[in-house]
């Protein structure tokens, strides 16, 4: 029977349902000194001083270290894969501590201390003068003349502009009787809000340097911290448990580098650096806000005769995953909506910001939003049907995209629409809800996406794992592409399952925990990669595992290796069926054999030099209370072409999960700046409005099962996909309730109330009456 | 004023007494002294409900609650769920089998409201269930599978027909 493609219960979930998984917070030695952080209370200065006097005499501070203790060695912290071209390298803008200041948050000193209020004391107790250096927060404003600079390296603040052209835009646009639809669409800076926050302790072992952390990518992590502390990069151990989320903001080194410093400043003893969920909001990182200006130029027939798309991606900062952000975003456009006449361009700024870095869905969601936007204000300007028009204008079946090789093999775009529009009984309610008129008004919105699985060909592709054949026949299994709670330790264990030939994905235990002395090298959990990528080198090492079992089992049996083949844990002949011996006895047998003992054993890489084009969309269904400005998401669908899929209950629940962030992202979440100062002023889970238990209605996840053709488990991305096509879809229902556009998110009652006033919606008599 | 403080308590079913720090929290001493891990640490302001526990029958975010209060307390965490053979109770067993857990970090404190709320043996209307678990963030589920592992397991306690 197939082992994928049915929905086991997780591998993990015993524990976790026992509370007796361990984080890394469950697994720091007794005795351990905490480090806490002075963050700069000020958005950009130069720190003149730091007088740790009063610090240092705290009873139980064991140590202060400032922004002038820190070596010289500025390093990158995206989560990326190293690159042997030095252009192709991340930007190296960081220092572990900083005397120059560059948003409210930075890191300007650590005090290291027995217990945590001697360390919480200390922090309070340093102090720091500045240098006060204006400061921008805005993007547009940060590429003006004379505005604040942030990098010597990077002059006007542009960390980096790419563009995109295709046919003659300029000439198009002079075809006579085009009808123009134009927009500015801004999207906000949110945080990721994994439940646990990122933290790591650090010890000396043998002169070498152990971080355990809270992190997506612990073979990267390894890098990092080399760099930063300039030793061999196999000088550091990284281990990875058990993490409570990450969604983008652990694919990047937070304070690992910083960290294994402190330990290297306190003769090895173990350190740990817990941030509080007030660090975890500023100063780790969150999700780029970009601004979009698009120009879409229409015939009358509703073909898009060209287009322009401007990118501005607020960067904050620092660097971080830095342009790939904003570039990935821009190149959604010519092959979500193809059109002959393009223009496109994006820029990456600094601002005095927290850095922005990776986030599910890596710029897809704000293009997602900008794009789905215009293309509703375009059907609405021909007065087209949303749904029609989207299906007239959408990447088409076959469509190939020349640089990532991807092909739309199916014609899955119109197969998605067509299941969401089914689910919200489209075209009955578009009816009944145009009749709305009151103070409450329904409408349906759609929106969609496309997403590349994993990120070959921009960067390395690359899977290795070990396949160990235990003494009772089942195998242990590890790799480098992490479980973060997606559930890719289940995926691998029906998949490997599957690949080798064992009765149940009970039969593998998948070593959750990685460790970079022992794991093959990989490089985490990113780009909605893992099940993909994991499925080349799975089958790879599966093939070899069962050469090895078969060669021997020829020795025991007598029998042809070609004329074997393994079945639910026992070797059987091919020909009749025959139950030959099982993979236990098989074990046995070769381990204590007096003499040729032989320990069965796989393990190997693979190159990935494939993608593949993940597709779906939402509908959504709202109610709009016009004078409360408030918006009810009544009924809402996400529908996924991710492939086929390995577990269908996880990956359904992996779509709640985005389409709640989606929820968030179009409604309610925003992390809000004071602009006279450039303090964030409400990193916390009180005033940042995560959505709650009472902020969603059922979430129904549907998918369009098409097998992608160059996976051996015929699977593509869907981990970060959910969180793309929601906020849209919100966008365009309250905009089909209310007959208003909304070119920004959250959508709250405060940009509501603005936009219906505008709109002579509502009137404000109070005032009026003053 | 003395800096330690001798706290008698019972945690999950034991009589048991440590000095406590009279300025830690009730995490710190279960987390710390007690070693009992499932309490997690989400935000240490009772926002967020990753540590909850019941204290004489009642959740409560245990990051808020200072352990000295503890004195004369029946606390209980997820530890104290799981039967002294192993078995796992139905509400655990439901989070598995509905896939209510992802990550996890949020699940020790949901199921301790689910038994919270199980224990009532009430029966609540979907808004009512709603209301009652929304002291808990999650970022990984949207909520989803967590309503249907509580939902359909008060209507089993109950020896109720579901209806989704």
């Amino acid at each position: 029977m197939n082992k994928v493609g049915r929905s086991e219960v997780r591998v993990d979930g015993f524990d976790k349902a026992s509370g007796r998984t361990k984080y890394y917070e469950d697994r720091i030695p007794a005795g351990a000194l905490y480090v806490r952080i002075k963050h700069a209370e000020i958005a950009h200065a130069m720190v003149r001083s730091i007088d740790t006097s009063t610090a240092e005499a705290i009873p139980g501070v064991v140590k202060v270290l400032t922004c002038f203790d820190v070596p010289d060695l500025p390093f990158p912290t995206a989560g990326h894969p190293w690159s042997m071209d030095p252009g192709h390298q991340d930007v190296a803008d960081r220092h572990l501590l900083n005397r120059h200041v560059r948003y409210w948050g930075d890191d300007v000193a650590v005090v290291i201390a027995e217990n945590e209020v001697a360390a919480n004391q200390g922090v309070r107790a340093l102090k720091v003068e500045y240098d006060p250096l204006p400061f921008v927060l805005d993007v547009q404003k940060a590429m003006e003349p004379g505005a604040p600079q942030l990098h010597e390296r990077f002059p006007g603040n542009i960390l980096k502009h790419t563009d995109l052209r295709k046919g003659d835009y300029q000439a198009a646009i002079r075809e006579p009787g085009l009808i123009k639809v134009e927009g500015w669409y801004d999207t906000p800076t949110v945080q990721h809000c994994h439940i646990e926050n990122h933290g790591c302790f650090a010890y000396e072992e043998n002169g070498r340097i152990v971080v355990v952390s809270s992190t997506q990518i612990p073979h990267i992590i390894r890098r990092v911290v080399g760099q930063a502390l300039g030793r061999p990069w196999a000088d550091i151990e990284i281990i990875k448990p058990y993490i409570g989320g990450g969604f983008g903001n652990k694919q990047d080194a937070l304070y690992e580098p910083l960290c294994a410093w402190c330990t290297t400043q306190v003769g090895g003893r173990c350190v740990r650096l817990d941030c509080s969920r007030e660090e975890t909001f500023v100063s780790n990182r969150v999700r780029h806000a970009i601004r979009f200006h698009i120009v879409t130029w229409l015939r009358k027939d509703g073909v898009i005769a060209a287009r322009k798309v401007e990118c501005f991606s607020n960067q904050g900062a620092y660097a971080s995953h830095g342009h790939s952000i904003v570039a990935k975003a821009m190149g959604s456009f010519p092959q979500h909506y193809p059109c002959d006449n393009m223009e496109c361009d994006a820029w990456t700024v600094f601002t005095n910001r927290p850095a922005a870095g990776a986030m599910r869905g890596y710029g897809m969601p704000q293009a997602s939003f900008a794009d789905e936007s215009n293309i509703e204000d375009c059907a609405r300007a021909l007065g087209m049907d949303s749904y029609e028009f989207r299906k007239k204008n959408i990447m088409p079946q076959g469509f190939h995209d020349g640089f990532s090789g991807n092909t739309n093999y199916y014609d899955s775009y119109r197969q998605c629409m067509a299941k969401g529009a089914a689910y919200i009984d489209y075209e009955r309610k578009k009816k009944e809800f145009s009749h709305d008129t009151g103070d409450i008004r329904r409408g349906i919105g759609v929106a969609t996406f496309w997403y590349n699985t994993a990120v070959y060909p921009i960067s390395l592709e690359t899977s290795s794992n070990r396949m160990q054949l235990n003494l009772d026949g089942t195998v242990t299994f590890q790799c480098g592409e992490t479980e973060i709670g997606q559930g890719a330790d289940t995926a691998y264990a029906q998949m490997v399952a599957e690949a080798v030939g064992l009765k149940s994905y009970r039969d593998v235990h998948v070593k959750s925990c990685q460790d970079t002395d022992i794991t093959p090298t990989g490089l985490g959990a990113y780009a909605s990669r893992q099940t993909y990528v994991a499925g080349f080198s799975i089958r790879q090492t599966a093939d070899i595992l069962r050469g090895k079992i078969l060669e021997r089992a020829c020795q025991e049996t007598r029998q042809a290796v070609g004329n074997m083949d393994i079945v639910d844990g026992m070797i059987v002949r091919k020909n009749d069926d025959a139950p030959l011996m099982s993979l236990k006895e098989l074990a046995m047998t070769a381990q204590y054999d007096p003499v040729h003992s032989q320990h069965i054993t796989a393990e190997s890489t693979y190159t990935i030099r494939n993608n593949a084009y993940s597709f779906g969309c939402t509908f959504a269904e709202v109610e709009v209370d016009i004078p409360l400005c408030k918006v009810t998401v009544k009924n809402i669908v996400n529908v996924h072409d991710c492939g086929k899929l390995i577990n269908p209950a996880l990956a359904e629940a992996q779509v709640h999960g985005g389409m709640s962030m989606a929820i968030g992202y179009g409604l309610s979440e925003q992390l809000i700046f004071d602009e006279k100062t450039g303090k964030p002023l409400n990193g916390n889970l009180l005033d940042y409005k995560l959505s709650t238990f009472m902020d969603h209605p059922h979430l129904e996840a549907e998918f369009v099962e098409n097998a992608e053709p160059t996976s051996p488990f015929g699977t593509k991305a869907l981990g970060e996909p959910p969180a793309c096509s929601g906020a849209p879809a919100i966008r365009n229902a309250i905009l089909d309730a209310t007959g208003v556009a909304i070119d920004r998110t959250p959508i709250n009652p405060h940009v509501l109330f603005a936009e219906f006033t505008k709109a002579g919606l509502i009137h404000d008599d109070w005032r009026e009456e003053e | 004023m003395s800096q330690y403080k001798l706290i008698h308590c019972n945690i999950n079913g034991k009589d048991v007494e440590k000095m406590v720090d009279v300025r830690a929290s009730l995490t710190d001493m279960l987390r710390n002294e007690y070693h009992l891990t499932s309490v997690k640490k989400g935000c240490e302001v009772g926002e967020c409900g990753a540590c909850n526990v019941l204290i004489n029958g009642e959740a409560f975010n245990s990051c808020i609650y200072l352990a000295v209060w503890a004195e004369g307390k029946r606390i209980r965490t997820l530890e104290g769920l799981m039967s002294p053979d192993g078995e796992l109770s139905d509400i655990q067993q439901a989070f598995i089998d509905e896939t209510a857990i992802q990550c996890g970090f949020c699940t020790p404190g949901f199921i301790m409201t689910a038994a919270e709320i199980l224990e009532s043996g009430k029966l609540y209307t979907d808004d009512e269930l709603r209301k009652l678990l929304s002291g808990h963030l999650c970022r990984c589920t949207g909520y989803e599978n967590i309503f249907r592992a509580v939902k359909k397991t008060m209507y089993r306690r109950l020896g109720k027909e579901i209806d989704f």
